[in-house]
């Protein structure tokens, strides 16, 4: 709809149109601001906690010690901060002092867009036992992580 | 010919800049849930609408849902 709308701007005499391809989806997705009724009702991404400790994919697993002492998940991220894995705790107990981040990392972590409806998710959650879930933006960078507890 | 925009930090920085966003859905969709700050106009009442509520000299962004 948004590609016809923007020839027939430029057609009704507007010189400078642009069409914003990826549309509401991408920008919800992302967890941008919004309007409209849905603002009322919060979404995963508008409940998740942004204070996510991670470590870059390229260090020695010492680089995460701190944090896994501290928290119950270290995100693994690229630079850019797209998110690659995941730490536990006990990844640091089992493996040993010249360890790696990328060698002993859990690959590949369900994660779920800024946009996720909170009452189905928490359904999802519960049923698989998982207590928190990482929130991604399109492109799987890192935006928060969504606990169970956020929404109580 | 229109300029195709995928990177919504660059609709944000056109936004910042002063431009018009207008959501061209039908308008049960635009109160459900939009873009913080768009305007609304139907796709067919862009014609008698756009004249009226846009500025022909101020950059416009339209988007719907998606592409698809």
């Amino acid at each position: 709809m948004s590609p016809r709308a923007a020839c027939r701007l430029e057609q009704l005499g507007f010189t400078d149109v642009y069409d914003y391809v990826p549309g509401k989806s991408d920008w919800m997705a992302a967890g941008l601001p919004r309007g409209g009724e849905s603002a009322q009702t919060p979404y995963a991404g508008d409940l998740a906690s942004h204070d996510v400790p991670t470590c870059p994919i390229g260090d020695p697993l010492a680089t995460a010690e701190k944090a896994l002492r501290e928290h119950r998940v270290c995100v693994v991220v690229s630079a850019d901060s797209t998110v690659v894995g995941a730490l536990y705790p006990d990844d640091l107990r089992n493996s040993g002092p010249d360890a790696t981040i990328d060698e002993t990392m859990h690959p590949g972590p369900t994660t779920v867009r800024a946009n996720e409806p909170v009452d189905p998710l928490l359904e999802r959650m519960r049923h698989a036992d998982i207590d928190g879930i990482l929130v991604t933006d399109p492109e799987g960078r890192l935006l928060g992580l969504f606990h169970r507890h956020h929404a109580a | 010919m229109a300029t195709r925009v995928t990177d919504r930090e660059r609709v944000q920085r056109l936004v910042d800049d002063g431009a018009q966003l207008v959501e061209v859905l039908p308008r049960a969709e635009y109160e459900h849930e939009h873009i913080a700050g768009a305007r609304h106009i139907w796709l067919r009442k862009l014609d008698t609408e756009a004249p009226r509520r846009l500025d022909r000299n101020t950059p416009v962004i339209v988007y719907c849902h998606d592409t698809l």
